[in-house]
């Protein structure tokens, strides 16, 4: 789950990370009270979506990038006006962009250098890692790939926590003066603190800067939990902001079913996060384009095609729909007849393959040749691919 | 032999009493495994009763493994106590924990995987089918069954499968089965971002064992772990291996069902790891429906016969 930057920031100082003093508003209305609480002074306009690249952005009505620098807080207020309500387009929105229902301003800070700091899961080891750079401000990926060297990871052993020795190493390495070294070891140990009790799947603040009075602050903050601790912190669930989410995606949670939306033609509907993902894989290869990703979880119960069948008809670009069951412990008779009647259902008139394999397969494939439905049998994933990619051409 | 477990094995259930641990435990004993115990705290001195059978229920695993000599345990405990479940298997010095649970908060996984090191249990998944040693009876029956896998697609041979999905571990089990080449063992090892055993560790029994003469690895999108097993491959294994990663479609940065399942950088897409598969010698499935011929492809190159 993400939140906004205004939230993490929230979250941030809960948990003693500095960051420049700042205020969220939704409506014009709330405008003038959160400035009220800032000095005046420059300020900073801060459009709040869960994407990133929002000050190289373009709104949907022109109006150029989503972070903006403004001398005083009259102009921030002005500036606010032109970013709530429009529609952001970054590198990560896509094409149809993100309504800013939220500006966020804060203090101008003055800045002495940017770093970059992350604290994230190690796959490899198993360990939460701290990656920390003297080049913050940039793409991070691009500086591992061009400067490698540049690039400081701590290792936590789970067991410890976060060793004083490690945050030192850290800070020396990124080359602090002794009054920053100690805000930006003070800092570092906070963050890990929220990372581990929050249950955070990633934390990055890029850049985290240095002031000309040596202060340590977080000036952006991108913070993602993992779903599956949610359960134990419904502080953090409160922050869920569904205007974030596709209602397509919202709507199959619900039953159970795990979609994400794609730009092709072709839908699928499939048993298991795997074989979901190489179908959409296989309709490419043969050609065509995958609509979505959707895993009905083992069962494919016939409430769950049902309700499947009518997430995929909500996406005006699906033109046929690809249903690849593997029937391991289900009868696959039974998947059949629940597929017959969710189209009947539904009323579904688009072009349909269905490729069923494993569990009492033969009954399964009769139910469907028997239901008089305009659908088409698929021996293999290949041989089903290649029908439904033809269909739809 | 197969690795990990054999149809001598014996198994304990943590979670016999749930409606899903229950009913993975019958299709288990339908499939011959020796399910010799079931632990469910406070149900200790009740019978889990099927097919004829009274499997005797336990309130620690310690217990049921002291009682039955059982050595392995599927777990099927819900999310928030699986952590737990894993370490008391562990405490009770078992050699094998296979965790079918998905779910568990990555930290919990944290640190029972740090809690664990040195300890003497094997630990596979968690969010996984299961390993399946086939049986030499109709259908693979009499085979080791652990978890929720569908037993009867199984045959017993020679090939040995390693994957992080389930259905897709099926489908290349299935093609397998369809063509009358056998399987060793079967292994599903997850598709968590942290799990105890790794493709590599797989791939590695498999190489030793006498039994297993070639390799089907399944990967997907996420993490570095099949790019690992495909180096150590190309240094080190003696068999033909056949590849699949799923996900080359999949837009970065969304995870695609499986918590581990999410392309980070340039180096966990399907196409950079399909990319060190070649590589490395891998025969890569062009298609999932591809597999087992892939590896059968491999197997003909190298003068091995998998049947």
């Amino acid at each position: 789950m993400n939140i906004h930057e205004y939230q993490a920031k929230s979250l941030f100082q809960t948990f003693g990370v500095p960051v420049p003093q700042g205020a969220p508003a939704r409506s014009v209305a709330e405008f003038d009270t959160a400035l009220a609480t800032l000095p005046e002074g420059p300020t900073m306009v801060k459009s709040q979506i869960h994407a990133g690249g929002r000050g190289k952005g373009t709104f949907t009505d022109g109006y150029k990038g989503g972070v903006k620098f403004c001398k005083t807080k009259a102009d921030a207020r002005e500036i606010a006006g032109k970013m709530l309500g429009n529609t952001l387009v970054t590198a990560q929105t896509g094409p149809a962009g993100r309504k800013v229902q939220t500006v966020y301003f804060t203090v101008a800070s003055d800045i002495k250098k940017e770093y970059y700091l992350a604290i994230l899961l190690d796959r490899a080891s198993s360990r939460p890692v701290i990656v920390a750079s003297t080049e913050g401000g940039v793409e991070i990926e691009k500086v591992a790939h061009e400067t490698p060297d540049r690039i400081h990871k701590v290792q936590v052993d789970p067991a410890y926590g976060l060793a004083d020795f490690q945050v030192r190493e850290l800070v020396f390495k990124l080359g602090f003066n002794p009054a920053e070294s100690k805000n930006a070891a003070r800092l570092i140990r906070s963050l890990y603190q929220m990372f581990w009790e929050s249950d955070a799947s990633m934390i990055e603040v890029n850049p985290l800067i240095t002031t000309p009075d040596d202060r340590v602050l977080a000036l952006d903050a991108k913070v993602s939990f993992d779903d599956n601790a949610l359960y134990r912190h419904p502080e953090i669930v409160a922050l869920r902001d569904l205007n974030e989410e596709d209602s397509k995606e919202i709507e199959a949670s619900k039953f159970g079913l795990s979609y994400i939306a794609l730009d092709g033609n072709i839908a699928c509907l499939v048993n298991g996060a795997g074989l979901a993902m190489s179908t959409m894989d296989i309709i490419k290869h043969f050609g065509g384009n995958p609509a979505n990703f959707l895993d009905v979880g083992g069962g494919a119960s016939k409430d769950q095609v049902v309700a499947a069948f009518k997430i995929i008809l909500g996406d005006p670009n699906v033109k046929g729909i690809f249903v690849n069951i593997f029937g391991g412990i289900m009868d696959c008779n039974v998947i059949a007849s629940g597929i017959v009647e969710a189209v009947r259902e539904v009323g579904m008139t688009l072009p349909l393959v269905v490729r069923l394999e494993g569990n009492n397969v033969a009954a399964g494939k009769a139910t469907l040749a028997q239901s008089g439905l305009a659908l088409v049998s698929g021996d293999t994933m290949a041989d089903a691919a290649q029908k439904i990619v033809k269909l739809v051409a | 032999m197969a690795i990990l477990v054999t149809p001598q094995s014996r198994i304990l259930v943590q979670g016999i009493t749930g409606d899903f641990g229950g009913r993975h435990a019958r299709l288990s004993i339908d499939y011959g495994t020796l399910v010799v115990a079931g632990v469910t705290p406070g149900k200790g001195g009740q019978f889990f009763e099927h097919a004829g059978q009274k499997v005797p229920i336990f309130n620690s695993v310690a217990d049921a493994a002291r009682e039955t000599g059982a050595t392995v345990s599927a777990i099927f405990v819900p999310p928030p106590f699986a952590g737990d479940a894993i370490l008391e298997g562990v405490a009770a010095g078992l050699d094998l924990a296979v965790a079918i649970t998905e779910g568990i908060p990555v930290k919990d996984m944290i640190r029972v995987k740090r809690a664990m090191q040195g300890s003497r249990t094997r630990l596979v998944g968690p969010n996984c089918p299961g390993v399946v040693t086939p049986g030499t009876g109709a259908n693979s029956h009499g085979g080791c069954r652990i978890g929720i896998a569908p037993g009867y697609i199984h045959k017993k041979g020679r090939v040995g499968v390693v994957s992080r999905s389930g259905t897709l571990t099926y489908e290349a089990v299935f093609q397998l089965t369809s063509k009358g080449i056998g399987q060793s063992t079967c292994v599903g090892i997850g598709g968590d971002p942290v799990n105890g055993t790794s493709h590599l560790d797989v791939v590695r029994l498999f190489n030793e064992d006498p039994e297993t003469v070639g390799i089907i690895m399944i990967g997907e999108i996420g993490g570095s772990a099949e790019v690992e097993a495909a180096r150590w491959i190309k240094e080190n294994c003696r068999k033909p291996v056949a590849g699949f990663i799923a996900g080359a479609t999949a837009p970065a940065g969304r995870r695609m069902g499986h918590a581990g399942a999410v392309i980070g950088g340039a180096e966990d897409t399907a196409a950079a790891k399909i990319a060190v598969f070649q590589e490395c010698g891998i025969e890569v499935a062009t298609t999932p429906s591809d597999m087992a011929d892939a590896l059968i492809r491999a197997a003909q190159r190298s003068g091995v016969t998998l049947s």
